[in-house]
């Protein structure tokens, strides 16, 4: 095995890991605010990755061929729609079930899931083919033997990277981050203290759905290809990144993240089977993850009153 | 109150119900099928303003025996209606073979509270245990389908563990990742066909073989009769054995250990031994009658049994009343008959389903017929008395 083909997949691996840590970042978010799992959120990303593709032409009729100002509108323009989305979900659906049973919420939030989806499918100019999302980020490439690094791949790293260290220092150095750590902890508290608790729902799923749309958005430069269905196993691998780093985390989205991505990578490439078996082996180890631990890798402190 | 009302209520209500099943199979065009629909919905607002529906459970509830045996009769009333034709015995038989695999995840959902996101994947593994079975050895087919149940069993064994030790979402982390593992393991696992799928032999069980059509009096009847009638042994036996679960103190059991799990554990219960319970009888029934699904399609492949599957099994469950038995069979013919019957709606149907599910959990969170409270002598301490 040479330093090429390690390389390649090492790149892989990471590129995977940060959007599968993007979108357990969103579930981890929801949860702690809300204690709620929005199983939508897949679908919401899958939904900001159209949105994007819909700039791009709008931009493209309007003859914008900078790709810089592209990159940029597609992101933003995904991003906000994508936010204002997770808004209307929260204040329609999640808000007024709260107290409602877990399974319910689940439920109404995989239909959700669904309705986005079968929405894109059917009304979405053609929407039942793949797309091919376009390539408009730089391609030059750095070559050592027979690994090559391509510019692009960097360009987008560093932006997830950046995205999640903004999200970092937005939870846990400013004041909205202080509110939004406080409604986490204790909803009923936070309201006495004088925190605005609907707003920081809101701004919280915000927030999260925008990281989603850009997961969405990264997902689409790096692959160049897109579908309707795309959000479903993204959706199911951050619930599972998210679950096996312990829920209401975000270290342990992260690690839940660049695990799974690890683990499928490991898979493809070291073992002895086909790479067909990668997703098998990978929910395979998250199964037997939380057989070991079962709240999560950083275990969330839990208590239960009689 | 008197005994004889009881008995012509249940008569008439069995009877209108058999008819509406009825006039909505022969139902072609879609102005019939979407009025029938309207005046379903409309008299069941109706009736249940007027109290009648509350009045209806009642009665059903104190003469139980005489109520399923009337509804028995109505099923087979309505097989030998549609004696032949192919295609609506065996949309009939779906709906059968559903409702029993929703009612082996209601023990788990409804009784013991696990949540089970693999309904599919269990259902898949009886239906693949019997495709090798059928295709490589001669054993009988009925021990083909216990050795179906069998297989799911031992497939639920494996994640045990982590199902008993872990909670709420952490559960249903495990059984989502099983249920795409295991449709991606049957994609690409060479043994089972892979996506292109396995052909799985007919049923025949001591020499009658179900493949085949009769002739009686000059007339064709079609080869899925045999289908259904033994899909309705099933669940007959399915339902029996489900009620008397849910009744016996295997349910009490189980009822508390999903109310309050720690009290129960506190209060000296055996939790796990009970969730192992919930989790290995719910997941027999689903691998029993995946088996029969198999044979009776005679063919299947891996996106038979996806996650959307599982998730159409768990929005049953829902939708009829979580614990409800009856809510589920009623919940299980709307799911699985509404989409066929409205063509017009073909394309949009999942649209349309989703949509639906999300306005019943909205408006009815216990779903069309929640679960009674448990009854500890049935029928007694029901109604006016």
């Amino acid at each position: 095995m040479d330093i090429g083909f390690i390389g390649q997949h090492l790149v892989n691996g990471l590129m995977q890991g940060m959007i599968y840590s993007l979108v357990a970042v969103g579930f981890t978010l929801f949860f702690g605010v809300l204690d709620v799992i929005k199983f939508s959120h897949g679908d919401v990303l899958m939904v900001g990755v159209f949105a994007g593709l819909t700039a791009f032409f709008g931009l493209d009729a309007l003859g914008i061929e900078n790709p810089y100002i592209l990159v940029i509108a597609i992101i933003l323009f995904s991003t906000a729609l994508m936010a204002l989305l997770g808004i209307v979900i929260a204040k329609i659906l999640i808000l007024p079930l709260k107290g409602a049973p877990p399974l319910n919420i689940l439920l109404i939030t995989l239909m959700l899931g669904t309705l986005l989806r079968e929405s894109v499918r059917l009304f979405y100019p053609n929407g039942s083919n793949s797309k091919a999302f376009p390539a408009i980020l730089p391609t030059d490439s750095f070559t050592w033997g027979n690994f090559s690094l391509r510019l692009d791949s960097v360009m987008l790293f560093v932006a997830g990277a950046a995205v999640i260290v903004g999200t970092y220092t937005l939870i846990n150095r400013t004041r909205l981050g202080l509110a939004i750590r406080a409604v986490a902890q204790d909803e009923e508290t936070a309201r006495t203290m004088g925190i605005n608790f609907g707003f920081i729902v809101l701004f919280t799923f915000a927030l999260g759905s925008a990281i989603a749309a850009f997961a969405g958005v990264m997902n689409g430069f790096y692959y160049n290809e897109i579908n309707f269905s795309m959000g479903l196993l993204l959706g199911a691998v951050g619930f599972s990144a998210a679950i096996i780093g312990g829920l209401g985390n975000l270290y342990g989205a992260i690690l839940g993240g660049f695990l799974f991505a690890g683990l499928q990578t490991l898979a493809a490439a070291a073992l002895p089977f086909s790479s067909s078996y990668k997703d098998v082996f990978a929910f395979a180890v998250v199964i037997a993850l939380m057989a070991w631990r079962p709240t999560g890798l950083i275990a969330e402190k839990a208590y239960a009153r009689v | 109150m008197n005994s004889i009302s009881i008995y012509r209520n249940i008569f008439v209500s069995v009877l209108l119900g058999t008819l509406f099943v009825v006039a909505m199979m022969m139902a072609e065009s879609q102005v019939a099928v979407l009025s029938l629909i309207v005046l379903a919905a409309v008299s069941c607002i109706v009736l249940q303003k007027k109290g009648v529906i509350r009045k209806l459970g009642s009665d059903f509830a104190s003469a139980e025996k005489f109520a399923n045996g009337t509804i028995m009769i109505g099923a087979l009333a309505t097989a030998v209606v549609f004696a032949g034709d192919h295609f609506i015995l065996l949309m009939l038989t779906t709906v059968l073979i559903y409702v029993v695999a929703c009612l082996g995840l209601n023990i788990q959902f409804g009784y013991a509270g696990m949540v089970n996101f693999a309904g599919a994947a269990f259902f898949g593994a009886g239906g693949y245990a019997a495709a090798v079975l059928t295709m490589q050895t001669g054993l009988p087919h009925l021990v083909v389908l216990v050795i179906g149940g069998l297989v799911a069993v031992i497939v639920g064994f494996l994640l045990i563990l982590p199902v008993l030790r872990t909670r709420g979402h952490y559960a249903a982390v495990v059984t989502i990742a099983f249920s795409l593992l295991f449709r991606t393991l049957v994609e690409v696992s060479p043994v089972l066909g892979g996506a292109q799928g396995s052909p799985v032999t007919g049923m025949v069980i001591f020499g009658w073989n179900f493949n085949e059509g009769y002739q009686i009096a000059g007339f064709d009847v079609s080869f899925y009769i045999n289908y259904f009638l033994f899909a309705l042994i099933l669940t007959a036996v399915t339902f029996t054995i489900v009620r008397r679960v849910e009744r016996s103190w295997i349910g009490l059991n189980m009822d508390s250990i999903r109310i309050d799990e720690t009290a129960s554990a506190c209060f000296g219960m055996n939790v796990a031994r009970w969730k192992v319970t919930a989790f290995t009888i719910g997941n027999f029934f689903m691998g029993i009658i995946g088996a029969f699904y198999a044979m009776m399609l005679g063919f299947i492949a891996p996106n038979n049994f996806t996650f959307g599957d599982s998730l159409i099994m768990v929005s049953i469950i829902l939708l009829g009343g979580i614990g409800s038995i009856w809510g589920i069979i009623l919940a299980t013919g709307i799911v699985i008959i509404l989409p066929e019957k409205l063509q017009i709606i073909q394309e949009y149907r999942f649209l349309i389903f989703s949509l639906g599910v999300i306005l019943v959990l909205l408006y009815r969170p216990n779903g069309l017929l929640s679960r009674a409270a448990r009854t500890y002598f049935p029928g007694l301490l029901r109604g006016a008395r």
